[in-house]
C-alpha cells in the first residue's frame, strides 16, 4: 500500500484538527472495508485519522423511543445489547449476520453507511427504519443520505458520531447471504410506524431504495401475501455473476414475504 | 515511525512499527511468532485471526499502530507441543485437520465461542466458524473437534 501518515486522535476536536492539517486525510473506523482497500492501492490519503479512541463516539442509549448507536459501535456490540433485540430486534439480527464475527468485533455502523456499499447491510437498517444521521455538523435524514453506489450525503471531512433509530411497531429483515462474503445478494427491512410502513432493499440496485408500491400494499393490510410478484422492475437492478437483475427482482418480493412474516413474528 | 507498547501473550513489548504494517505481520515478522498464518490476506480467510483485548480480529485487518496498548493473544498463548490445549488435542484426536495451514485461526476462534458460550450447540460452531476458511476438511471433522474441545474446557 501507499505510505500515510497515522494518527490517534483522542477527541474530536483533535479529529478535526488533523483533518485540518491534511486535504487527503481520511477517516478510519472499523477498517474492514479500508484497510483491504488499501492493500489494493485503490485509495492514497496521506493521512489515516483512526477513530478507534476518540470518546464519545461509541456506546448504545435508549431515550424514549429512540435508540441512539454511536458511530464506532462495532456490529457485535449491536446485535448483542439487549435493548436493541428488545426495541427493535430486526436492527439486532441485521448486525449479528454481517459479515462473520470478527469482522462484527471490528466493523461499525458509521463506517458502514459512510462507504454505502450496494450490499452493505446497515444502509438497509437506517433506510428502513427512517433513522437520522447524526454528524459533527447536522442531522440527516435516512432518505436524504443515500445518495448512490458508495456514495452519501456526506461533506468532506464531516464526521458521523451517531444514528438514531426510532423503535418501530414491528420490524423484520432477512436477506439472501452471498456463500462467500456474507454481503446481502438481497435483502429486505420491512418497518411497520402505525399506519406508516417503510420497506427498503439492499443488494438488488446500486443504491439501498425504498420500495412504494410495497409500503402502499402493506399499508392497506401488513400481511405477507399483500406483496405481490412483480412489484420491483428488474431493469435498474444489478446484473453479475453472483445473480441476474431478473432473479433478483424475485427475491426481493420472496425476501419482503418473509421479512414481513418475521415481523408479525 | 509510530511506537507501540503491547502486551503479547503476556509479555509486554515495545517497538516501532511502519504505519503500514498489518498487525500479522507485526506479529509473524517484529515478534517472531509464526504460528498466526496468513493465507489470503485480503481479510477473508480468517487463517490470520488472534485476540485482541479478549476479541477475535483477522490479524490481517488491522494496523499494529491502532492496536497500541492491547493485550494480544496468539495461538502460541493456548499450549505447547507436550501440553497441547484442550481445544488443541481435540483438533488431533478429531482430525480437525488435514494440511494444517487454517488451524491457528480455527482454534482461536473456537477457543474463543467456548468462552462466550460454554454450553455452545453445533449451529452455534457453524455460524461461529463463518470467518474461518478451510479447504481440505470440509469441515465436518472441524466442527466434531470444536464440540469435543468445548466439552473439554467445560471440564
Amino acid at each position: 500500500m501507499y505510505l500515510f501518515e497515522a494518527k490517534t486522535p483522542t477527541d474530536v476536536d483533535a479529529v478535526k484538527a488533523a483533518l485540518d492539517e491534511d486535504d487527503e486525510a481520511q477517516f478510519l473506523a472499523g477498517g474492514q472495508t479500508l484497510i483491504p482497500v488499501l492493500k489494493q492501492r485503490l485509495a492514497m490519503p496521506s493521512t489515516l485519522v483512526d477513530l478507534n479512541k476518540v470518546e464519545g463516539l461509541s456506546g448504545i442509549t435508549t431515550k424514549g423511543d429512540v435508540i441512539e448507536i454511536g458511530a464506532m459501535t462495532r456490529h457485535a456490540d449491536v446485535a448483542a445489547n439487549e435493548d436493541v433485540q428488545k426495541a427493535i430486534p430486526a436492527l439486532a439480527l441485521l448486525a449479528g449476520g454481517i459479515g462473520d464475527p470478527h469482522v462484527r468485533n471490528r466493523g461499525t455502523i458509521g463506517g458502514s453507511i459512510a462507504n454505502n456499499d450496494p450490499a452493505a447491510d446497515y444502509p438497509c437498517a437506517v433506510l428502513g427504519l427512517g433513522a437520522t444521521v447524526v454528524t459533527d455538523r447536522r442531522e440527516i435524514e435516512a432518505d436524504l443520505f443515500f445518495l448512490g453506489m458508495f456514495e452519501t450525503a456526506l461533506n468532506e471531512g464531516e464526521l458521523i458520531t451517531s444514528v438514531r433509530f426510532p423503535v418501530p411497531e414491528r420490524s423484520g429483515y432477512l436477506k439472501l447471504p452471498h456463500p462467500a462474503t456474507r454481503f446481502a445478494l438481497v435483502g429486505v427491512m420491512v418497518a411497520k410506524f402505525g399506519s406508516m410502513i417503510r420497506v427498503a432493499v439492499t443488494g438488488a440496485g446500486p443504491c439501498v431504495f425504498r420500495v412504494p408500491e410495497m409500503e402502499q400494499a402493506l399499508t392497506e393490510k401488513f400481511v405477507p401475501e399483500q406483496i405481490k410478484d412483480g412489484l420491483v422492475e428488474a431493469d435498474d437492478l444489478n446484473n453479475d455473476i453472483h445473480a441476474s437483475r431478473e432473479y433478483r427482482a424475485h427475491l426481493v418480493g420472496v425476501m419482503a414475504r418473509r421479512a414481513v412474516a418475521q415481523a408479525l413474528g | 515511525m509510530p511506537s507501540i507498547t503491547v502486551r503479547v501473550n503476556g509479555v509486554e513489548t515495545t517497538k516501532e512499527v511502519d504505519p503500514r504494517t498489518l498487525l500479522s505481520t507485526f506479529i509473524r515478522e517484529q515478534m517472531k511468532l509464526t504460528g498466526t498464518h496468513v493465507g489470503c490476506d485480503t481479510s477473508q480467510c480468517g487463517a490470520c485471526v488472534v485476540s485482541v483485548d479478549g476479541k477475535t480480529v483477522k490479524s490481517c485487518g488491522v494496523f499494529a499502530w491502532q492496536v497500541d496498548g492491547a493485550d494480544i493473544e496468539t495461538i502460541e498463548s493456548l499450549g505447547t507441543e507436550d501440553n497441547l490445549h484442550p481445544m488443541q488435542a481435540a483438533f488431533r484426536e478429531h482430525h480437525g485437520l488435514q494440511c494444517g495451514f487454517c488451524t491457528p485461526g480455527m482454534v482461536m476462534t473456537a477457543v474463543a465461542l467456548v468462552k462466550d458460550k460454554p454450553d455452545l450447540t453445533e449451529d452455534d460452531v457453524r455460524h461461529g466458524l463463518e470467518g474461518n476458511i478451510c479447504r481440505c476438511t470440509g469441515y465436518q471433522n472441524i466442527v466434531d473437534a470444536v464440540m469435543a474441545g468445548a466439552k473439554a474446557m467445560r471440564g
